[in-house]
């Protein structure tokens, strides 16, 4: 399905409507546990200046950038082989089954039990719970290769780059970007829950300070410069390469 | 340097589909024996289901799980370069028309000649748009360009013009003769249109129902420009009929014979 941009002036009526609204709680609120836009945005210029947040943004961003980055690369790997190879796909089958469904909590902990706290464990804990379903979305790309796009390939003597980037790559393309965009906002959830459980720095860990002090004011600015980051990447670079991939499309 | 055309001797036992779980296994080939001379405009016809398909693709190399011998003359010069059209024209969706052509050239390839090739075949009008907004003629006339971009040797072309209007089938048809006549190659031709194997063909083969073996040969001597004229026409069609010895099918009835002028 083609993306259409929205028109710019709906989008930012839209978001001032949300300011609006959320002003006009807090006001009626009036309490210190349900800040205003005015309020956490102050907050929020004043931290990037003066206080932690853009170490821990940053901090939680490279985590999230070599998770996935790991992730994407080895469930592709995984994904594409275990299609060409049915003994190897019944052989892995159960473990991704498996994997898919265990919480990231859980890998998370156990991580942590095993490794230590450690930044190796909180980044493996976001690439496990990331992996099956990358394994999953490409096995079934692979699956669907054309026969007859190969041989084509073959027949003139293409060779493996000039195969791999010119028939294989494009046909996997839709499977890679729905597994980019599920896994990224997989990522985005999960990474937050292991900063919290065991890392000294990031927006997750951020957030459990700021429970613990009961400082909604700085919770709510941490949060909404992470969520002004991922819709950054969903519009500067998920959007433009999905339309980009589709061009050829009718 | 003159192009040196490349000759095929076919020597095929037993060509055989392993049946899938259930499936009974499939013989498509069986004793197969023939010999392509080199610039011969080669037409292999035969009822659905003959192996035509199968031959091709063992010739082009995509298929080795055979019993028999396949060689090419002259044997020294190395591998034969081989263009093949398929029956559906297998462009690249998501390359451009211009694209889809230049990747089969190697890399330091002369790109006017690329440009003049998509002028001859009258697809540079079109070489920027890609393959789903063709034509069906435009579409088959960029795997045509394609197959003759890499300078084949050898040119396998699977019912190349099917599912085409017979006015745009019969241009195609013009456009390939001139281009084989300016870039010389062996072209082996798999069609069951008999009207279009004795307007093309220095020689027909005639394929038996599978598993298929070659049943009749027929060299056409007439020169081409001749066999526009219908009454010789129908004489060439009748006398194949007879060798094939068996009805190809009742689509090709005497009207469509005709249907291609």
């Amino acid at each position: 399905m083609a993306w259409f941009p929205a028109p710019l002036a709906g989008r930012v009526a839209s978001l001032l409507l949300l300011l609006a609204i959320w002003e006009a709680a807090a006001w009626l609120a009036d309490s210190r546990l349900f800040p205003g836009p005015g309020a956490v945005l102050t907050t929020l210029a004043d931290d990037a200046v003066h206080g932690d947040l853009l170490h821990d943004l940053g901090a939680t961003l490279a985590r999230v950038a070599v998770a996935f980055v790991l992730a994407m690369a080895g469930g592709t790997a995984i994904g594409i082989t275990m299609a060409r190879w049915r003994a190897l796909d019944t052989l892995l089958d159960s473990g991704v089954v498996l994997l898919l469904n265990l919480p990231a909590l859980v890998i998370a902990v156990l991580l942590y039990v095993w490794l230590g706290l450690t930044e190796a464990a909180a980044i493996g804990a976001v690439t496990l719970s990331k992996l099956p379903t990358v394994v999953v979305t490409l096995r079934e790309g692979a699956r669907t290769l054309d026969r007859d796009l190969a041989d084509m390939a073959e027949s003139f003597h293409f060779g493996v780059w000039r195969t791999w980037r010119h028939v294989t790559l494009p046909q996997l393309a839709p499977f890679f970007l729905v597994a980019s965009r599920n896994g990224l906002a997989l990522i985005w959830k999960i990474v937050l829950v292991v900063e919290l459980l065991g890392r000294p720095d990031g927006i997750g860990y951020a957030i459990q300070v700021f429970f613990q002090l009961f400082d909604i004011r700085r919770l709510i600015a941490y949060a909404l410069a992470f969520v002004a980051v991922v819709l950054a990447v969903e519009w500067g670079v998920l959007q433009p390469l999905e339309r980009r991939l589709a061009r050829w499309r009718r | 340097m003159a192009p040196v055309t490349i000759g095929v001797s076919l020597d095929i036992h037993e060509k055989r589909y392993p049946g899938h779980s259930g499936a009974r296994r499939v013989t498509a080939l069986c004793n197969l024996r023939a010999c392509v001379a080199p610039s011969e405009f080669c037409v292999i016809t035969g009822p659905s289901g003959c192996g035509k398909t199968t031959l091709l693709n063992i010739i082009a190399g995509l298929d080795r799980n055979f019993d028999g011998a396949l060689n090419f003359t002259p044997a020294e010069g190395g591998a034969p370069r081989i263009g093949y059209v398929f029956q559906s024209p297998r462009l690249l969706p998501w390359r451009t028309v211009r694209e889809n052509v230049a990747l089969v050239l190697p890399r330091n390839a002369d790109r006017m000649e690329l440009e003049r090739l998509l002028t001859d075949i009258g697809v540079a009008d079109v070489a920027d748009a890609y393959p789903a907004q063709l034509s069906g003629g435009m579409a088959r006339r960029a795997a045509l360009a394609r197959a003759f971009a890499m300078g084949p040797d050898l040119l396998l072309m699977d019912e190349p013009f099917l599912s085409l209007d017979a006015a745009a089938a019969d241009r195609l048809r013009g456009l390939l003769l001139r281009l084989v006549s300016t870039r010389p190659a062996t072209v082996l031709f798999v069609t069951h249109d008999l009207a279009e194997a004795v307007e093309l063909a220095d020689r027909i083969l005639v394929l038996s129902p599978a598993p298929g073996r070659v049943v009749a040969e027929m060299p056409i001597a007439v020169p081409r420009e001749r066999r526009r004229d219908l009454g010789q026409l129908a004489e060439l069609r009748a006398e194949l009929a007879r060798l094939a010895g068996h009805p190809i099918g009742p689509k090709y009835s005497e009207n469509s014979i005709f249907t291609g002028k």
